[in-house]
């Protein structure tokens, strides 16, 4: 494996005080844009580098940033850092250990689009991260690298952190708009999209922390290095997260591209206790539940092809293994809880939805369903896909609808016990 | 705004001024900012240890914003609590790496050593049981968090000698 992109500080130790940052080549890519570069040709760097957001959708950055309109002012620039899916653990050791690299290109999206104030909103179980945060961006205040007139210029940037208080649906970018200003964290209907209306009714920028990582060696090292990695629709690497039923579980930084089978087995080490691999969720708990057959661990680990094959998004890529002791109904059940107590209440499909779903996954999986219930279940869910105001409420139904098409034998050997 | 009347009573942080003290303080602090509400909300709960009905009102009033938004906020996220905790609090993840990681087994320990469920605090008001959403430390499943350190790789047979340190007479 090459030297690290994203997870530097696993070759150079301390990486997360500024001097040492600062001595491998820290802030030089920030400085190089503000100097030598208009924002427009950083933009169009990384629209060049093709990087797609790291945060689940996969959008490409740059596409993203030029929807900003330019006779709106001011814009906004807001780092996801709600990391809160569960199986996601990957911007926790970014924040915690190379946050420089986090903060510098958080630097480089504001430039770009010409943002005075960035907001970065972490979930409220990242307090303790948020206090560092706050001392590294003191820490660029006195040196010169953050507030007015940066390295001789007219451009002035602010940094903001923004703690949230223990609610996963604030990691949806309406809903952690809406979380900022002070309200409940219930997602916005759109249009209008936040790239016309968003913080503060300004035009805003969402980018997740992963992504934003990318951008320091993409502006210093260019697109065209950029593209040498990952495949080409999905250029670079990936932070995948590996957990569950997997000896290894980690964070494990490789090309977009690397195969489940390598993650899982090359990296993983294999499933413990000698059980053999049943299933796995490449996203997280908003994931489809995969049969781990040859096909499905043979499947490149990028955008298109886990959609292509899998009929499943790679999501943030958050790969939670289930070995053959694990009951998918059992696993079902826990997701829907998960997500009916996420549920923010604003749209009935979603709220009603995932009250009735756990009402009946709860039944099945304490054996005391009705055989029609499985189809019931599977009714519900449908009925709620393409039907709620933001992603939360379908990803809910995810595990629900692929469980119950992919192991339908789990929820009937609980029912026809 | 016209000053809602509410009726404070004695044991609410309030109506002592050493806590009273702590609360304009922040609200003071904050007040400037925008979406002050959330910021005020996260540090009163972190320095009083939860948001009474009283200093609903209180923050409403201060924040010119109406209880209605106040108390929606505190509703709407779990970190929020409206009666005082233990002095010590365990939770236990509920995300999916810890559920397949065993916590439900961890749950069924603490219920058996300290005769409390998920949600209810100790008779000697020490130990508060709460269950939390993903704290995403999923590599170190099944996760329990103790005040405010992260335990990870907790089997049953360890978990009595984890809560030792924090269970009165034991230390």
């Amino acid at each position: 494996m090459s030297a690290y992109i994203l997870y530097r500080h696993r070759d150079i130790p301390n990486l997360n005080q500024l001097d040492v940052y600062q001595k491998n080549g820290g802030f030089e890519a920030i400085k190089k844009a503000i100097k030598t570069m208009s924002p427009a040709a950083v933009l169009n760097e990384v629209k060049d580098s093709g990087l797609r957001g790291r945060g689940g959708a996969g959008f490409p950055t740059g596409m993203k940033w030029s929807f900003l309109p330019g006779n709106l002012w001011p814009h906004y620039v807001v780092a996801n850092a709600d990391e809160s899916e569960p199986g996601t653990f990957k911007d926790r050791e970014i924040l915690e250990s190379n946050p420089f690299q986090f903060l510098e290109g958080l630097m480089l999206a504001a430039y770009a689009v010409q943002a005075n104030d960035a907001y970065i909103y972490l979930r409220g179980e990242f307090w303790q991260i948020a206090r560092r945060l706050d001392t590294c961006i003191e820490e660029l205040y006195a040196e010169g690298l953050l507030g007015d007139k940066l390295f001789g210029t007219k451009y002035s940037l602010r940094l903001h952190t923004h703690l949230g208080a223990g609610a996963y649906i604030c990691g949806e970018e309406t809903a952690l708009l809406e979380s900022i200003e002070g309200h409940l964290g219930q997602p916005r209907l759109r249009p209008p999209f936040p790239a016309t209306f968003g913080l503060f009714g300004k035009p805003t920028v969402i980018n997740n922390v992963e992504t934003l990582t990318n951008l320091p060696p993409i502006i210093e090292k260019g697109a065209a290095w950029f593209k040498t990695l990952g495949t080409e629709k999905s250029p670079g690497v990936k932070i995948f997260s590996l957990s569950g039923c997997v000896n290894k579980p980690g964070n494990y930084e490789l090309p977009l591209g690397t195969t489940f089978r390598e993650l899982i087995f090359t990296h993983g080490g294999g499933i413990p206790d000698g059980r053999t691999i049943k299933a796995i969720m490449s996203a997280g708990a908003s994931s489809v539940i995969v049969p781990a057959d040859d096909r499905a661990l043979d499947t490149p680990m990028d955008y298109e092809s886990t959609q292509a094959n899998l009929n499943a998004p790679l999501g943030s890529a958050s790969v939670i293994i289930l070995d053959d002791s694990v009951n998918m109904a059992w696993l079902v059940n826990k997701t829907v809880h998960f997500f009916r107590h996420e549920s923010c209440g604003k749209c009935t499909p979603c709220r009603e939805g995932t009250y009735w779903m756990s009402h009946l996954t709860r039944r099945i999986a304490a054996g005391e369903a009705a055989p029609d219930d499985i189809d019931l279940l599977n009714i519900v869910a449908r009925q709620m896909q393409g039907k709620c105001l933001c992603a939360l409420g379908e990803f809910s139904t995810m595990a629900v609808t692929s469980g119950i098409e992919k192991f339908r034998a789990d929820f009937e050997k609980l029912v026809n016990h | 705004m016209a000053e809602i009347k509410f009726s404070i009573s004695s044991n609410d942080p309030l109506a002592k001024p050493e806590l009273k003290k702590i609360i304009d303080e922040v609200i003071d602090r904050n007040k400037h900012l925008n979406g002050a509400t959330m910021v005020v909300l996260n540090e009163l709960q972190s320095k009083i240890g939860f948001i009474s009905r009283p200093m609903q009102v209180y923050v409403a009033q201060r924040l010119g914003i109406p209880v209605s938004q106040v108390h929606g906020v505190v509703s709407f996220y779990s970190f929020f609590t409206t009666s005082p905790r233990g002095k010590h609090t365990v939770k236990f993840c509920l995300g999916t790496a810890c559920y397949v990681g065993g916590i439900p087994q961890i749950i069924e320990k603490a219920k058996q050593i300290l005769g409390v469920e998920p949600g209810q605090t100790t008779e000697d008001g020490e130990i508060t049981l709460e269950v939390c959403r993903c704290v995403g430390a999923c590599s170190q499943a099944p996760v329990v968090v103790i005040d405010e350190d992260l335990h990870g790789r907790v089997r049953p047979n360890k978990f009595p000698q984890l809560i030792k340190s924090i269970q009165p007479g034991q230390e």
